[in-house]
């Protein structure tokens, strides 16, 4: 008692000055350590949430439109299961206020437990992001059934090659922004092992980021297999390149039409893809391969980040549900040149890229079109609005050479809300 | 990264070795010093505020280094973070500063009338002379660990005791967020300008989080003395002026920082300082004094003698481009500043570059006339 007296005297002045800053003048004596610094949980109390609210007024991303002081005083101080806090699901989108056209998602989850723990801000992000797809009241589908895609072979004069690719995240283990060495080393091994036990036209290889030889590197270099330390700020900001290159790795089959990315932007990345346009058959190797891969991972124990409302988990907010992308790089070179270009895409639920992908700038003729959407439909109805707005936009291209004219389609309708 | 220390309790499920970092590639002074038997034994431990083991060295695992150029490897996240990983930090300290103990005593002096000449460098030859440091807030966490509520905290505090500065010393505050083009264009021009942070050693230890929020620039009317806020310190303070004048640079410097800590202790707060570390900063590399005196000088001669490096060596001064710390040296004209930072007084490293630029000069004379500096090389200080 006596040595919290003195400590209470000893920094009165100090006191003082705290209490300026929004504390009570008695309790700020208590909560100096003996040479000044504040104890964390003593700070909470000292710098009210108030005192630590972002400044968002330049933003432009999801999380800047969601967050409330209020949301923020009510989740400032929860931790999830792993020890994660509010404000580092929100430091990428504090760090990277946006662009004035591309609104970005401004938030990540470092746990499966983020989307619960957080709900608060989560689901209007989510609600926000995936049109008004409400986490509270609706449910996401999951069908990885490839036999119900109709149609999917394209063109292969127009269409140069075809790509789906998803995430998987393994429960219980913390998500990229906020897992220890020790747990991203844990996904690596779960992964690896899983993967060593796929047969047939999915046998293949790993080849760890930190170890491949400059000739093994220069191969997956050619093949365009190989990712790199991220250098977005939307992703350093988000801790996600922590340890480099600790832990990650590509994994890919002999045929090189499967490819996996380990502990990259989420636990994993998975890729089906093969030159020309059988979307048909890289959806059907996409879809065998996961479920192989998902079986190979419960046999030991472990399961796929995974619930109803959000259906397949990942780190960003912007890949839940399907996590899916399902695309082709096409030639359009009159249709690309047509004012409606962008009306059409829209109205598909179809965007364009360049063909070095999201941050990329077409060249040329050829452009990477795939799925807008995420959550709120399934694989199947996805990968078929896909195919059928390629078709549709081929059919365009044909008609633009033949000197006809092309319609605009009705827009494809959204989820059931 | 202020992941804090409830984060590390989670890890601590976790054995030590299946955490280790993987520091095979490495070449910076942490990854030197660490051992997986260290690290199991400093990994439990956190300092007051929460800053952990993994926090301190986060930066160093990030960033293998370079084959040529050690870097330190590890950052502070409060006062306590020297003390409570002494066991990392004290043979880190060692390394860095030239062999200094852990029992050393660092000595303070910021007399400026204890500098024995300085004011009349060539400035034919010496383009402009500066001194920096940096000060901590006691009772703040630094840079890579703050909260936005304590950033803006020492911002406060900051504005409140510069706005006190009278005489020459008289100036403003440009917060980063809130100044004008105009106002930006002009701190751009007179190089007072600091912007976010780009080099992967500083994104990696969590020093740029929330930028701009609570950073800004105070310069005097005069643009002779200059503080940056919240920049890679809680500040940064500099005293600089064109020409060879390095005294009158000090005497400024020394005038100003004093005046500035009574004004922080006025409201309540001491820098962080003690008599082992002098002035704690968020860098281990400047500990003690955190005092980089240096000139921009023309030595187009001189630095193509093939003693050049050595006689810096002796005189325990580096070179750098004029950009600053990750720069060339353009057209002959070079940054010349101690090497030290620690287990020398303020004075006594400004009184190595008044006495060694003095000297290079000399010797840069000779070397025009086509004479030899043989007579001139100094001896080891």
């Amino acid at each position: 008692m006596a040595n919290t007296f003195r400590r209470l005297i000893s920094s009165r002045s100090t006191a003082v000055l705290l209490a300026s800053l929004g504390a009570g003048t008695m309790a700020t004596g208590f909560l100096l350590s003996e040479n000044g610094s504040l104890a964390a949980e003593m700070k909470k109390k000292l710098y009210p949430p108030s005192s630590d609210f972002p400044d968002l007024r330049k933003h432009n991303n999801c999380m800047a439109s969601a967050l409330t002081p209020a949301i923020y005083a009510r989740l400032r101080d929860k931790l999830t299961p792993n020890n994660w806090t509010l404000d580092q699901c929100i430091q990428t989108g504090v760090d990277n206020p946006g662009h004035p056209f591309i609104k970005t998602v401004g938030c990540v989850a470092g746990d499966e437990e983020s989307y619960e723990v957080f709900a608060d801000l989560f689901d209007p992000v989510i609600k926000d992001r995936h049109n008004g797809y409400d986490p509270k009241t609706m449910t996401h589908p999951t069908d990885l059934d490839a036999s119900k895609l109709t149609n999917g072979m394209f063109d292969d004069n127009y269409v140069l090659s075809s790509r789906v690719r998803t995430g998987r995240s393994i429960r219980g283990l913390s998500l990229p922004p906020a897992c220890s060495r020790a747990e991203r080393r844990e996904v690596e091994r779960v992964v690896v092992m899983a993967l060593a036990g796929l047969k047939d036209d999915l046998s293949g290889r790993y080849y760890s980021l930190g170890e491949m030889t400059e000739k093994e590197q220069q191969q997956l270099i050619d093949d365009h297999f190989l990712f790199d330390k991220p250098v977005s700020p939307l992703l350093t900001c988000a801790f996600m390149a922590r340890d480099w290159p600790d832990a990650r790795g590509i994994w890919h089959n002999n045929e090189k039409t499967f490819l996996i990315w380990v502990n990259e932007e989420d636990h994993t990345r998975v890729i089906s893809m093969e030159k020309g346009g059988n979307m048909k058959r890289v959806f059907e190797r996409f879809c065998r391969g996961l479920k192989q891969v998902e079986h190979l991972i419960q046999e030991r124990g472990w399961e796929f980040m995974w619930n109803e409302r959000l259906g397949y988990v990942l780190t960003c907010p912007s890949n839940l549900g399907t996590g899916l992308r399902a695309g082709v790089h096409v030639r359009l070179p009159n249709l690309s040149k047509d004012p409606r270009f962008s009306k059409i895409l829209d109205n598909l639920r179809l965007q364009k890229r360049g063909t070095g992908g999201v941050d990329t700038a077409a060249t040329g003729d050829t452009f990477d079109i795939s799925n807008n959407d995420r959550l709120g439909k399934s694989e199947v109805e996805l990968v078929q609005l896909l195919v059928d707005g390629v078709h549709y936009l081929i059919d365009c291209e044909k008609k633009l050479e033949k000197g006809q004219d092309i319609k605009v389609p009705a827009p494809v309708t959204q989820f059931k809300k | 990264m202020p992941f804090g220390n409830t984060h590390n309790q989670m890890k601590l499920k976790y054995a030590s070795d299946q955490e280790y970092p993987d520091l095979s590639q490495h070449n910076n002074h942490m990854a030197k010093i660490l051992t997986p038997a260290m690290y199991e034994r400093l990994r439990s431990k956190q300092t007051p505020s929460g800053f952990t083991l993994d926090d301190v060295i986060q930066t160093g695992v990030d960033n293998p280094g370079h084959p040529f150029i050690m870097t330190v490897g590890c950052v502070a996240g409060d006062e306590e973070t020297y003390e409570v990983f002494k066991e990392l930090l004290d043979p880190v300290i060692e390394d860095r500063h030239g062999g200094y103990k852990p029992t050393d005593k660092h000595k303070t002096d910021l007399n400026p009338d204890n500098l024995k000449g300085g004011d009349d460098l060539d400035s034919n030859y010496v383009l402009s002379s500066r001194v920096r440091t940096g000060r901590s807030v006691r009772g703040f966490c630094l840079p890579p660990h703050c909260s936005r509520g304590e950033r803006r905290g020492v911002e406060k505090l900051s504005v409140e005791a510069l706005a006190a500065l009278s005489g020459d010393l008289k100036g403003k505050y440009y917060a980063l967020k809130n100044m004008t083009e105009a106002e930006q264009q002009q701190l751009i021009d007179d190089h007072f300008l600091f912007d976010k942070p780009v080099s992967p050693l500083l994104l990696a230890s969590g020093m740029a989080r929330d930028w701009p929020d609570a950073r800004g620039i105070w310069h005097n009317d005069n643009k002779t003395f200059l503080v940056w806020v919240n920049e890679e310190d809680h500040l940064r303070v500099i005293s600089m002026q064109k020409g060879g004048n390095m005294k009158e640079v000090f005497n400024r410097f020394c005038t100003g920082l004093t005046k500035i800590e009574s004004l922080f202790k006025d409201r309540g707060h001491a820098f962080m300082w003690n008599e082992h570390l002098g002035y704690v900063l968020t860098c281990p590399s400047n500990l003690g004094t955190g005092l980089r005196a240096g000139v921009h000088v023309k030595l187009p001669n001189m630095s193509k003698h093939a003693k050049f490096e050595e006689v810096l060596k002796r005189l325990r001064l580096q070179k750098r481009g004029t950009g600053g710390v990750d720069t060339a040296a353009v057209g002959g004209v070079f940054d010349i500043s101690n090497a030290d930072r620690l287990g020398f007084s303020e004075v006594e490293l400004v009184q190595m570059v008044v006495d060694g630029i003095k000297l290079l000069v000399e010797m840069e004379k000779r070397l025009e006339k086509g004479q030899s500096i043989d007579d001139l090389m100094p001896a080891q200080k």
